[in-house]
């Protein structure tokens, strides 16, 4: 298996506050990865050192063997990778429909010419398709600004992958939506990146999505990863229960009764 | 050698000319956000008033003397009239918007003010030189001095030194300074932001109406003078870091000792290094000198 | 690949057949007048691409002054008389300066853009002033050009000079619209609304911000050479901060909601100055101030926003800002 991500030492301070120590992690086509961990943890960190946004004080990320450590977010994003925002990033004075006909008009190569207009047939149609793709059709004429939480997330995820990237970072893709919606819309998102050449890393505090769409966990504490590898052993760490999960407390025998 | 001590002494006037006529816009800036083109106009008709107003009062055969007393009065009657006026009246309906849109609305105060000194004054020169002459020169090395302009260099540091004790040492200016430094931090502790930029914009309305007080002597006040000096005071404000007081002395320093030096040894570059020395600074710390760097978040 | 004929170009293009036509039976001083506000409309045009961004340039009466002495000193120094020649070299220097410049001034936004563009072209106007060779604070005249070997006398020359005007405006105007069409165009207004989202899709802000204000630039400079020869004098309050001014002020007055806007912003502020001048000499830049006080409390979206009101098809397309 060829290794789509190479992370390697990794190390970023704020002042006396560490966001990367020492990372070094490994992704595969394929894989989909959660990364748990407390808030301040580097998470956020680590998704924006991958896409250039933030530079590490040193290590090396590699992707598809070429070193992308010291490239800006532009760079990494033609060279395949493509992220989403915990604040979903979206253009809010435009419709929907504009947000994605932009994304679209950046990613078939780039701006120029200058005539052909931004509203063409074909790409209408694209807009279409991923409107459909990801369930916010009925969204489409609606100005971005004023669209509710889960459907912000979806068109952010939505113009993530308009480049169709090797790999995918969604960062907390369902924080801000209801317990009931989780579900549907992870299922939405992993069902829009399928592919066996892509690899999917998200950021997730909710255990439940972790277990049910991660082939691989990763577990950030200050820093640091403690655990990394399969959901239910991560889980289960003794390390990742004390720095991030918490240990149940005791049941009372009241509240052990079944519902 | 005497042209060395030409330029630093022209050099210290002018900068304390500067420094009078933009620390009002400093402050406005610092604490308000709002860079005031308007400014330009309280300098207008500070100047309006006080040459009017001596006119007046030579021509009643008051004691000369006091003649001084009375740029500080009618700098300080314009100031607070002008900028009471403003702030209550119009400013406070604008603020929270585009900080670009609310530099419009205070350019548009300016144009209303430039023509309400028509109104007020008519086109006709306004001369009031009698508390220059009284002053008379001063010999120094050889070169005469105008002792009124000399006199510039410690009225700027009287007003450099207020504002410091202002800021530094009363209650009120620390917690100017607390809402430079954060605005929606001060009002989360209760601070009454909405007096408190009314008596920073009348405080900046006097400053800028004395900048124009006490140049009204120096020149043949006329109509437009207010468009010159507001660009002049934007470089100095921007080259100290939008805001800062302090920087605002070092700013006036700069602008001041360079045009002196180039109007002495270079006249043709004169204007030209103000703005040159502005888009410099703006280039290398586009914060200003003392300015604090503009963090954006994501 | 066909010709997208949407409302706006229709509109384009009756009004600039209607006013051709019209030309050859309005008398002189209404064709002054109108190349004039044609003229600086282009000004604004540049304007409203910038503003799309979400930049004000407080300096574009740098390259309006550079399209305005590059007529001058290319008619003075080389000796050359055609309108078009002239009119392309004011254009062509003005894009390089903004070329130059804009390395330097993309990185830069909101109040900072601003000061910085002004105090460019405050550099200008002190390098103006003080220049004996072009004439200090007095200038100097620009002579009758030529129309590619024609020498028209008077009043058929400023004609002909109207229609030149009159064909590089309608052809900007349909240019700017196309590009505003596209995808870089589209882009530009998005860096307003969210800078961060534009550079993960793969475009980089500062170049964008530098093509504008190229675009904005060669605008002004066609805009300055224009007036220059149909005034023909200029002089360095031409690249004032006052005449900046007056540009934003049109600008605000406009809106940027069309490419057509920024004509009917000149024409009315033209007509305003021209009546204010003759019945109100000492109050005109007052009744301007209430004017732009009014506009930014009442009517931020400009005049043109009264008219897409009239018209709500049309706000079916993108949001302006």
């Amino acid at each position: 298996m060829t290794a789509l991500l190479e992370v390697i030492s990794l190390n970023k301070a704020f002042g006396s506050v560490v966001a990367a120590n020492d990372v070094t992690v490994t992704v595969a086509d394929g894989e989909r990865i959660g990364i748990i961990g407390a808030n301040g943890a580097g998470k956020t960190s680590f998704v924006n050192m991958v896409t250039g946004y933030l530079k590490p004080s040193s290590g090396t990320i590699a992707f598809l063997g070429r070193d992308i450590t010291k490239l800006p977010p532009r760079a990494v994003i033609a060279a395949g990778i493509s992220r989403s925002f915990q604040v979903p990033q979206i253009f809010t004075s435009v419709t929907v429909a504009d947000n994605l006909l932009i994304a679209l008009g950046v990613a078939e190569g780039g701006a120029f010419p200058l005539w052909r207009k931004l509203r063409r047939p074909a790409r209408l149609a694209a807009v279409a398709a991923l409107l459909e793709r990801f369930g916010i059709g009925a969204y489409r004429d609606q100005p971005a600004g004023l669209l509710p939480q889960g459907v912000r997330k979806l068109l952010d995820i939505a113009m993530a992958t308009v480049r169709a990237p090797r790999l995918l970072l969604l960062d907390e893709p369902t924080s801000g939506i209801s317990a009931e919606e989780k579900f549907a819309i992870m299922d939405v998102v992993m069902g829009a990146v399928d592919g066996a050449r892509r690899a999917v890393m998200f950021v997730e505090h909710d255990l439940d999505i972790i277990a049910r769409y991660a082939t691989r966990v990763l577990a950030f504490a200050e820093g640091t990863i403690i655990a990394q590898g399969a959901p239910e052993a991560v889980i289960g760490d003794a390390q990742v229960k004390r720095y991030i999960l918490g240990e149940s407390p005791p049941l009372s025998r009241a509240a052990a009764a079944p519902p | 050698m005497l042209t060395a001590l030409t330029i630093l002494v022209d050099g210290l006037v002018y900068s304390s000319w500067l420094f009078i006529v933009a620390v009002g816009l400093t402050l406005i800036f610092g604490v308000m956000k709002v860079l005031n083109v308007a400014h330009g106009g309280f300098y207008s008709i500070g100047a309006y008033t006080a040459a009017w107003s001596i006119g007046l009062y030579f021509e009643a055969g008051w004691a000369p003397l006091g003649s001084f007393a009375l740029l500080i009065l009618s700098a300080v009657v314009a100031g607070v009239v002008l900028g009471l006026a403003l702030e209550r009246g119009l400013l406070r309906f604008v603020y929270g918007r585009d900080e670009i849109l609310v530099v419009l609305v205070t350019y548009a105060v300016f144009l209303i003010l430039e023509n309400l000194v028509l109104q007020i004054w008519g086109i006709d020169a306004y001369l009031a030189y009698q508390p220059n002459t009284l002053l008379g020169t001063t010999r120094l090395g050889g070169l005469a001095f105008s002792n009124y302009e000399l006199m510039l260099i410690p009225l700027a540091g009287v007003v450099g030194f207020g504002l410091w004790w202002g800021l530094n040492r009363t209650r009120t200016g620390k917690i100017l300074r607390a809402v430079i430094h954060d605005r929606e931090m001060s009002l989360g502790m209760g601070v009454n932001v909405a007096r408190l930029f009314t008596a920073t914009f009348v405080i900046g309305a006097v400053l800028g109406a004395l900048g124009g007080a006490v140049t009204a002597p120096m020149i043949s006040v006329t109509p437009g003078i207010g468009v010159e000096v507001i660009v002049l005071a934007f470089a100095v404000v921007v080259i100290s870091g939008l805001g800062s007081v302090p920087g605002t002395i070092i700013g006036a320093l700069i602008v001041g000792l360079s045009r002196a030096a180039a109007v002495h040894l270079w006249p043709e570059i004169e204007l030209f290094v103000i703005y040159a020395v502005m888009s410099a600074v703006l280039i290398m710390r586009p914060q200003g000198l003392f300015g604090r760097p503009h963090l954006r978040r994501i | 690949m066909t010709v997208p004929v949407d409302g706006t170009i229709r509109a384009l293009a009756l009004g600039a057949a209607l006013l051709a036509a019209a030309s050859f039976w309005l008398p002189d001083w209404v064709i002054f007048l109108a190349t004039l506000i044609i003229a600086k409309a282009l000004v604004v045009l540049g304007l409203l691409i910038l503003w799309r961004a979400g930049l004000m340039s407080f300096g574009q009466a740098l390259f309006y002054g550079v399209g305005a002495y590059a007529v001058g000193l290319a008619q003075l120094a080389f000796g050359l008389r055609d309108a078009f020649l002239l009119v392309l070299i004011g254009i062509v220097l003005a894009a390089a300066v903004a070329f130059v410049l804009g390395f330097l001034l993309a990185r830069y936004r909101d109040i900072f853009f601003a000061m910085l563009s002004l105090a460019f072209s405050m550099i200008l106007y002190g390098t103006l002033v003080k220049s004996a060779t072009l004439g200090s604070t007095d200038g100097f005249a620009i002579l009758q050009p030529r129309f590619l070997g024609l020498a028209p006398a008077g009043p058929a020359a400023k004609h002909d000079l109207f229609l030149l005007t009159l064909c590089l405006a309608a052809a900007s105007a349909y240019l700017t619209h196309r590009y505003l069409g596209s995808p870089l165009g589209a882009l530009t207004t998005a860096i307003r609304d969210n800078e961060i989202r534009v550079e993960y899709l793969g475009y980089s802000v500062e170049r964008a911000i530098h093509v504008s204000y190229v675009i904005a630039a060669a605008l002004a400079g066609a805009g300055g050479a224009l007036v220059a020869l149909a005034v023909g004098h200029i002089d360095p309050d031409a690249t004032y901060w006052t005449s900046s001014g007056e540009f934003v002020f049109v600008t605000i007055l406009s809106g940027a909601g069309s490419v057509l806007a920024p004509f009917i912003g000149s024409a009315l502020f033209e007509l305003l100055r021209a009546y204010a001048a003759d019945y109100a000499p000492y109050s005109w830049q007052m009744i301007l101030g209430f004017c732009l006080l009014l506009l930014i409390l009442f009517l931020p979206q400009g005049v043109w926003s009264l008219v897409a009101r009239l018209a709500p098809h049309r706000s079916r397309r993108t949001a302006a800002p």
